[in-house]
């Protein structure tokens, strides 16, 4: 039996925003409460301990050897405790990134205005194993002269504002 | 292929109210290190995994991002029911029925320490148009079901109370357990009401903690384990989610879900062909609910049996010798996972101080918690 | 293990800002599969469903709110959840539950209805990230995308343009679809022209937010047989969820589409899945990611995906028809209820039901697969007839 349009007409009424807002149909509105407090657990609670005295930590698994960021307990692949800690450099290369005109909650950048696009990146870390990438943004760099393989480094919070929190690194930068 | 399928595995971290040292990964892969220890398998040798969470308690959208890596599922099979663990163990067992691998993995996770915000989110389960806007706290509508559940059966909240210091009692010698306790029932109808009749002691407070199962077809489990524990039955149902539209005095929803079981396990006399249970006590006038309901005692009779000590470990039926959710702690999507744990150490006669003599079936049952109506039950054998 | 076929479905219109409640949108589809093949409700043994995040519809265990609007009440209901991925692990949650010999007919339903989430469902993929090393940067789902689109495009050497022909093609085969939402005639370089949202993905490279349902019906095959002359056959499925750390992988090749693809044809017995796959309908919420999935799906060499839709394969009128239903592009992306509405148009091609998108030819294997998550899950069914 094939869908027609005429099955299908009945079976949903379009409202537009505007209706929506008006009131045009009875509505309902609730702001959840939802807040949390996650146990980071020992690899992450390192991490972000090591992040606040401006470094990065990784981790080794002794079995494939990886370096991972960021740490873990165990190794995902090979499926065993992992072994030593490891620091690792804070600069890196720019495995892919975006040129983002909108922010979180897709309200649109006034990038007219002169307002900068957002440049998120995936960063391979250097002394991590590669491949080995972390999310971060880019800055002071030219959001459309930005290169697969560019040569980045992290620009920190002065050591008083750093909290132990992945925004301890403000964002990264291209190495002259 | 055999229609028989058993629990070769079992693994856990044990509950508690908090785990301050561990996150959401460790949590999880120990429990599955020790199941999958148990069962003499590494993550290679499972066709599929199944793992249990529902977002707003994770406090993650998509919540089965973060379920392959610590079971060892990294490009495997898996997926996420948001459900009781005891669906989640359904799910595994029709995999390997479907011929999925002979081996699955089901995982449940609990950690309720970490969500600050606990009474708004089982709230916001709440109808959005018809009862949320009422807001009435999660353990009213308890409170409400608790009311009528006595009214229709003459159950009295001594009897309830008696659930409540049992059960904490139980817990103290088990190992796994969060809040043991040794109390009287005046110490819990003296206690703070929090809705009446529903008191501070008659709702159990919450605990963290990851169990893992492993299941295998018949020849697999033979081979791998002494001890296989048989699924003879299961079952899961779900009743209307409305409030107005519910049967407040009974568990209909525990009823379907144990007659799924029973049929299955070709049970006709639960009461005399099961040994003992694990039930959900999540409130304690549940526990009574849930035992007429999977007619194990007929209406009106579950409050005078506990009373008499008839549930009790040397009782005539043991119900909750782990301490349920009242002594062990709530776990949320967990709980089922903690009900087949405790069935299971019991019919491998690994239950320690609480060890039921000479036992062969137990029946663990879950229920999701306020405001569902949905149910599971299954019946093991060793 | 029995063989399992689906004998009736049903789907909802794709409209942004629906006035119909989930509930609602979730019985229009479950009346209409029941009835395209006369069963009624107490046929069904087992109702499954599957919804994505709770975030959108505003419910916490959305699936029990969902429960009785799919037909559940006092059945053995049990929800799934892959994010992206659900509308198509639903045929095969489904299909589990009638292969293992507990039931012999299951209703399975899909529904969303992002709308409901404001200011904008897009602000609920912020908690789809590590909340302690990724939410803090406020991510979003977009440059999840962007970022492996150009990995994908850097990795190839593809061209933004060339990219931009799906959407083109799937929004003018959404035309012929009852249910789409963003059916039109449009051309590349509207696509190019279009805001920038985050690049290198532009406003029509994405799928719109919507609110649809979409339902099958499952059934063992003795009772398959008795319903309808044309039962499609689940032949083959395949699901795999890859590790969450998304930053540790390359983007650029999704493997956990391989991995579920691999899983499905080896179970429908296809060597050659370029040859044996007659029609697919890969998962297309960004124009990029038809193409990524179709190199995944082994449906053709890795790099080859671009040239294939240059050559007109990928048309209705093509050797290998993708999206003829339209995709996410054209018809709608309400995440779970896409999916599934995917598998509906494999079923209603296989069945020559597909109206004026009908394909030329007598197709009798086709796929349809979802993705989901960050960058991880695949989900794949292989259907005959």
């Amino acid at each position: 039996m094939e869908i027609t349009d005429k099955m299908v007409a009945k079976t949903a009424t379009k409202l537009s925003a505007d209706e929506i807002q008006r009131g045009k149909v009875l509505s309902v509105k609730w702001t959840p409460k939802l807040k949390y407090a996650w146990d980071n657990g020992p690899a992450i609670g390192r991490y972000l301990a090591e992040l606040k005295n401006g470094k990065i930590i990784a981790k080794k698994c002794d079995k494939c050897h990886r370096i991972m960021i960021p740490p873990r307990m165990f190794c995902e692949l090979c499926w065993v405790p992992t072994g030593e800690w490891v620091y690792v450099k804070d600069t890196g290369i720019v495995n892919t990134w975006v040129v983002s005109y909108v922010d979180w909650k897709a309200g649109r950048l006034d990038i007219k205005g002169g307002v900068r696009p957002f440049t998120p990146a995936v960063i391979e870390i250097d002394g991590a194993s590669k491949g080995m990438g972390i999310l971060h943004h880019l800055n002071e760099v030219d959001p459309w002269k930005i290169t697969r393989g560019m040569k980045v480094k992290a620009v920190w919070k002065p050591a008083e504002e750093r909290t132990g929190a992945i925004t301890d690194i403000k964002y990264f930068k291209p190495i002259k | 292929m055999s229609k028989r399928v058993a629990i070769i595995g079992i693994g856990t971290t044990g509950f508690r109210a908090t785990t301050p040292d561990v996150s959401y990964r460790e949590l999880t892969y120990e429990a599955a290190m020790k199941a999958y220890l148990d069962a003499g398998v590494e993550p290679k040798d499972i066709g599929s995994f199944v793992s249990t969470a529902e977002d707003f308690f994770e406090g993650y959208s998509i919540a089965d991002e973060y379920s392959p890596d610590q079971v060892g599922a990294v490009l495997r099979p898996i997926y996420t029911v948001p459900g009781d663990f005891i669906q989640s163990l359904a799910s595994a067992y029709m995999m390997i029925l479907s011929g999925i691998g002979p081996i699955s993995v089901a995982q449940g996770l609990s950690k309720a320490s970490n969500m600050l915000t606990l009474s708004e989110m089982v709230t916001f389960a709440m109808d959005p148009i018809y009862n949320r806007p009422l807001k009435e706290s999660p353990h009213a509508v308890a409170a409400m079901e608790m009311a009528r559940f006595m009214y229709e059966t003459g159950t009295t909240r001594e009897q309830c109370a008696k659930v409540v210091v049992k059960n904490k009692k139980n817990a103290l010698n088990n190992p796994y357990a969060g809040h043991s306790v040794l109390i009287n029932t005046d110490y819990v109808l003296n206690s703070e009401v929090i809705s009446y009749p529903l008191t501070q002691m008659d709702i159990s407070p919450h605990s963290d903690g990851a169990v893992v199962v492993v299941l295998a077809e018949e020849e697999t489990a033979k081979a791998l384990c002494d001890k296989p524990i048989w699924i003879r039955g299961i079952g899961w149902c779900s009743d209307t989610p409305g409030l107005e539209t519910r049967n407040w005095g009974e568990a209909i929803y525990a009823q379907f879900a144990a007659e799924m079981a029973y049929k299955m396990a070709g049970i006709r006399y639960p009461r005399k062909e099961i040994d003992f249970a694990e039930i959900n006590d999540e409130f304690s006038y549940k526990e009574l609910q849930h035992l007429e309901a999977m007619r194990i005692c007929k209406k009106g009779e579950a409050g005078p049996l506990t009373e008499i000590g008839g549930t009790e470990i040397a009782g005539e039926f043991p119900v909750n010798t782990s301490g349920g959710c009242l002594g062990v702690g709530n776990l949320y999507e967990l709980n089922g996972g903690h009900k087949v744990l405790e069935v299971v150490r019991q019919l491998k006669g690994e239950a320690g101080k609480n060890q039921l003599k000479n036992v062969t079936t137990g029946l663990a049952q879950s229920w999701r918690g306020v405001p569902t109506t949905t149910g599971t039950v299954v019946i093991l054998s060793n | 293990m029995r063989r399992v076929a689906i004998v009736g479905a049903g789907l909802t219109k794709f409209y942004r800002n629906v006035q119909e409640t989930p509930k609602e949108l979730a019985f229009e589809a479950t009346k209409m599969a029941l009835d395209s093949c006369e069963m009624k409700l107490s046929d069904i043994d087992c109702v499954v469903h599957g919804t994505a995040p709770d975030a959108f519809d505003g419910i916490h265990m959305k699936g029990e709110y969902l429960s009785d609007g799919s037909g559940a009440y006092r059945k053995p209901y049990m929800r799934h959840y892959v994010g992206g991925g659900t509308g198509v692990m639903s045929p095969i949650h489904g299909w589990f539950h009638v292969a293992s010999g507990m039931f012999d007919t299951c209703l399975v339903v899909a529904e969303e209805k992002m709308s409901s989430a404001y200011p904008h469902p897009a602000g609920a993929f912020l908690t789809i990230f590590d909340h302690t090393t990724e939410q803090p940067l406020f991510p979003t789902l977009i440059w999840i995308f962007a970022i492996e689109m150009n990995r994908f495009m850097t990795t190839h050497g593809y061209k933004k343009e060339d990219i931009a022909l799906v959407a083109v093609k799937n929004k003018k085969n959404a035309l012929d679809h009852p249910s789409a939402q963003l059916g039109a005639e449009i051309t590349v370089k509207d696509v190019l022209d279009s805001e920038i949202m985050a690049w290198p993905v532009n406003r029509l490279d994405i799928s719109p937010t919507s609110d649809a349902a979409a339902c099958i019906v499952l059934a063992a095959e003795h009772v398959a047989r008795r319903v309808t002359e044309k039962p499609i056959w689940i032949d083959g499925v395949g699901w795999a969820l890859d590790s969450a750390y998304w930053c540790n992988r390359d983007l650029y090749y999704p493997d956990y589409v391989e991995v579920a693809a691999r899983q499905a044809y080896k179970m429908a017995g296809i060597k050659e899945p370029s040859k044996e796959i007659h029609i697919a309908e890969p998962y297309d919420p960004f124009t990029y990611k038809e193409l990524h999935h179709i190199e995944g799906l082994q449906l053709c060499k890795r790099g080859g995906s671009v040239q294939m839709l240059l050559d007109g394969v990928t048309q209705r009128t093509g050797n290998l028809p993708c999206c003829p239903s339209g995709g996410a592009l054209g018809v709608g992306n309400p995440i779970a209820a896409t999916g599934l509405m995917k598998v509906i148009e494999i079923f209603s091609q296989l069945r020559g039901e597909a109206g004026k998108r009908q394909v030329p030819g007598r197709p009798t294997c086709g796929l349809a697969q979802a993705w989901g998550d960050l960058m991880q899950v695949g989900t794949v069914v292989v259907m005959r007839s």
